[in-house]
C-alpha cells in the first residue's frame, strides 16, 4: 500500500533534484520501460508518453508534503523542479529497497536535457517498431522539434547506455 | 466505383439518446460495424462497475463508439468539408477511427488491465492490424488503409488536425461520453451545448479550434468535465466496488499460480495468469464471461475467492474511510498487523486507493507543453489559448483536486467485534 507514491519519492530523493515537470515525466518513462517497477499509465501525448497518473500522484505527494515544488517563470512558459521534503524522506521507510542499477540509472538521466529526453522517450515509445520505422514516427510526431541526424544517433547511444542497467 | 466511395442504397440509421440518429451512409462503416470485434463491445460496459451505484450505467462501448463516429461525421460532414483547411481525402479513415478507436477495451478494462498488465491501446492496434474481421474489411479500401486508421488512434498520423478530432483536449470522444454518461446515470451533471461547439468549431493545419463567439459553450463543457469526474466516475462507492473486483482477479492469478485446483476450472484466464496470451485469447474475453466465473467462483472453496465474488455479485461492498497518507501512513502497517492477528487477510480487505489511481484528464493549458491546449480563434484569426480569455476555466485549469481513501469489510468487523476485541480495535483505528 502506498508503494506506488513511495518508489516516486524514492526516485526524486536518488535524483537529489528534478527540473521540469516534462524531464520528471520522460525520466520515470525511460526507467519504466528500463523494467524498473514503476506502475503509471503512459500514453503517447502530442509530445510524447505522457502519465496523467504519474501527475497526479505528483500533485498528491506535493499535497502531503513529501514533496517540494518550485516554480520558476522562464517567460512562455513555468518550470517546475522537485525535490523531497524532510517529511518526504520519513515516508521513504515505506519504499522497498531500490534495485542496483536504479541509481546509476537516474543520474545517467538526470544530466540530459528535457529535450533529449524527450526525443530517447519517444524512440523508447516505438522500440517495437525497426529503427528506421522508430525514427520515421519520431519524425511525424515531433515534426517541430527537427532533430538533427547527430540527436538520434546520441539518443539510439544513450538507449544501448541505459539498457545496460535494465532489470532483467 | 471503388468500395471506399460505396454508399448504401439507403441510408441506414440507429435509434440513439443522446444523438436522436445515428446516421450511417458508407458501406465501409455499415461493414466495419457487423464484424465481431466491433459487435464484442455490446458486451463491455462503458462505465464497469459504475452501474453498482448509477443502476441506469448498464451502456457499451458499443452505444459510445457509435456516438463519437456521429459525432465526428457531423463535424466533416456539416462543418469541415469545403473548408480549405480541411481535406475532404481523410473523411472515411477519419470516421473509421473514430467509430475503432475503443475497439481494444477488455472486459472492465481499467481493473484488468492493472492486474494483467495490460494496456487496452496496444489490443486496439492489434485488432485493426492482425488477422480479424475489421482488419478484412478495412484492407478492402486499400492495403495501408488499417494502418491509417491505426496512426490516427494511436496519435502518429501526419495530419494533426485529424487525430485532434479523435484525441485532443475537445474531442469526439469526450463530447460523446460526458453526454452519454449523463444521460445513463440520471445525474444532471454532463450536458452542454454540443450543437453549438459543433457550429462554432473551425479547422486549422494543427487542430480544430473554437470560434471566439463559441467560448461559454465551451466553458460549459469544461464544467461538465469537472462535475462529472467527481460525482461519476471517481464516485467513492464505485471505487468500493473496482476495489473488490480487482481483489477477485488477484485472487484467482495467485491460487493458480499456488497450484489450487478451481471447481470450475478458469480456462479463459489461463493464459493471461501465464503470461502467454495471445490476441484471440484477448478477443474472446468480454463481461459476460468475467460475471459467469464471478457466480460459479461463488461455490469455490477457497474463502477468500468465494467471499469476494459473493461481495461483488450480491453488491456487498467495502466501507471506506478518509485517509490522509500525510500523517496516517504509518497506521497502515499497524491495520495491515493487527488485520493479520485477527485472521483477516489485509492483502485482500484492506485497501487503500489514491485519485491517482484513476485518474482524469482536468482541463489543462498546456503545462510545459506536455498537452495541446483549447484554442479560441480570435476575430483577426489569432489563436488565444482558452484559460486566457475565460475567468471560468482559468479558476479550475491545471488544479487537481486530490482524494485517499481507506476500503475495509465493515460487516464483518461489526458483525464479529462482540466476540473478536481486535475487531472492535479495528473498526475504532478506521472509524475513529
Amino acid at each position: 500500500m502506498l508503494q506506488e507514491h513511495a518508489r516516486i519519492v524514492q526516485f526524486i530523493s536518488m535524483a537529489n533534484e528534478v527540473t521540469g515537470r516534462k524531464k520528471l515525466q520522460k525520466m520515470i518513462y525511460i526507467a519504466k520501460k528500463m523494467n524498473f517497477p514503476f506502475v503509471e499509465k503512459y500514453e503517447l501525448h502530442m509530445y510524447g508518453p505522457y502519465s496523467e497518473e504519474l501527475t497526479l500522484r505528483i500533485e498528491e505527494l506535493r499535497e502531503m508534503g513529501f514533496l517540494a515544488e518550485q516554480c520558476t517563470d522562464k517567460g512562455s512558459y513555468v518550470q517546475y523542479s522537485y525535490q523531497v521534503t524532510d517529511a518526504g524522506a520519513g515516508f521513504l521507510e515505506m519504499a522497498d529497497d531500490a534495485h542496483a542499477m536504479l541509481g546509476t540509472c537516474i543520474d545517467s538521466m538526470n544530466v540530459k536535457s528535457s529535450r533529449f529526453l524527450e526525443l530517447v522517450s519517444t524512440l523508447l515509445y516505438f522500440d517495437h517498431l525497426d529503427k528506421d520505422e522508430q525514427i520515421a514516427k519520431v519524425l511525424i510526431v515531433k515534426n517541430k522539434l527537427n532533430f538533427t541526424a547527430e540527436e538520434m544517433t546520441a539518443a539510439f547511444d544513450f538507449i544501448s547506455e541505459v539498457q545496460t542497467y535494465a532489470v532483467q | 466505383m471503388e468500395y471506399k466511395d460505396e454508399k448504401l442504397v439507403e441510408e441506414k440509421v440507429f435509434k440513439d439518446p443522446v444523438h436522436r440518429y445515428i446516421h450511417v451512409r458508407d458501406k465501409v462503416i455499415w461493414d466495419v460495424i457487423g464484424t465481431s470485434e466491433f459487435q464484442r463491445l455490446r458486451r463491455i460496459k462503458q462505465l464497469g462497475t459504475t452501474y453498482l451505484v448509477f443502476h441506469g450505467a448498464e451502456h457499451s462501448r458499443f452505444h459510445h463508439s457509435l456516438g463519437v463516429y456521429e459525432i465526428v461525421r457531423r463535424i466533416i460532414d456539416d462543418g469541415f468539408s469545403g473548408r480549405p483547411e480541411w481535406n475532404n481525402e481523410e473523411r472515411l479513415v477519419t470516421m473509421c477511427a473514430a467509430l475503432l478507436h475503443d475497439l481494444g477495451h477488455g472486459p472492465f478494462s481499467h481493473a484488468f488491465e492493472k492486474v494483467f498488465d495490460l494496456d487496452h491501446e496496444q489490443f486496439t492496434q492489434a485488432i485493426l492490424l492482425g488477422d480479424t474481421e475489421v482488419n478484412a474489411v478495412l484492407r478492402r479500401v486499400a492495403p495501408d488503409f488499417p494502418q491509417k486508421v491505426a496512426d490516427i488512434i494511436g496519435k502518429t498520423y501526419p495530419d494533426k488536425l485529424v487525430v485532434s478530432l479523435i484525441s485532443s483536449q475537445i474531442d469526439a470522444d469526450r463530447m460523446d461520453y460526458l453526454q452519454r454518461d449523463a444521460y445513463f446515470t440520471g445525474v444532471s451533471y454532463g450536458h452542454f451545448d454540443m450543437e453549438r461547439i459543433l457550429r462554432v468549431m473551425r479547422p486549422t493545419e494543427e487542430q480544430a479550434v473554437i470560434k471566439y463567439s463559441g467560448m461559454h459553450a465551451v466553458e460549459d463543457y469544461i464544467m461538465s468535465r469537472y462535475q462529472m469526474y467527481w460525482q461519476v466516475y471517481f464516485h467513492p462507492v464505485s471505487r468500493s466496488a473496482e476495489v473488490i473486483l480487482t481483489k477477485i482477479l488477484h485472487r484467482a492469478k495467485q491460487l493458480h499460480a499456488s497450484g489450487y485446483i478451481f471447481k470450475q476450472e478458469p480456462v479463459h484466464f489461463h493464459s493471461f495468469f501465464d503470461k502467454t496470451f495471445v490476441l484471440e485469447d484477448y478477443i474472446a474475453l468480454d463481461e459476460n464471461i468475467l460475471m459467469t466465473y464471478f457466480q460459479v467462483w461463488m461455490k469455490e472453496e477457497d474463502a477468500i475467492l468465494s467471499d469476494l465474488c459473493y461481495r461483488f455479485i450480491n453488491r456487498r461492498l467495502f466501507q471506506y474511510a478518509e485517509f490522509d497518507p500525510a500523517t496516517e501512513y504509518r497506521k497502515i502497517g499497524e491495520l495491515e498487523q493487527l488485520f493479520k492477528e485477527a485472521g483477516i487477510d489485509p492483502a485482500y480487505y484492506l485497501v487503500t486507493d489514491s485519485s491517482s489511481d484513476l485518474p482524469y484528464d482536468f482541463y489543462g493549458p498546456g503545462e510545459e507543453n506536455e498537452r495541446l491546449p483549447i484554442y479560441l480563434q480570435m476575430k483577426n484569426g489569432d489563436l488565444s489559448e482558452l484559460s486566457r480569455s475565460s475567468d471560468v476555466v482559468d479558476a479550475i485549469s491545471g488544479k487537481r483536486r486530490t482524494d485517499h481513501k481507506i476500503y475495509f469489510p465493515e460487516d464483518v468487523l461489526e458483525a464479529g467485534k462482540a466476540k473478536n476485541p481486535l475487531y472492535g480495535r479495528i473498526l475504532h483505528m478506521l472509524k475513529g
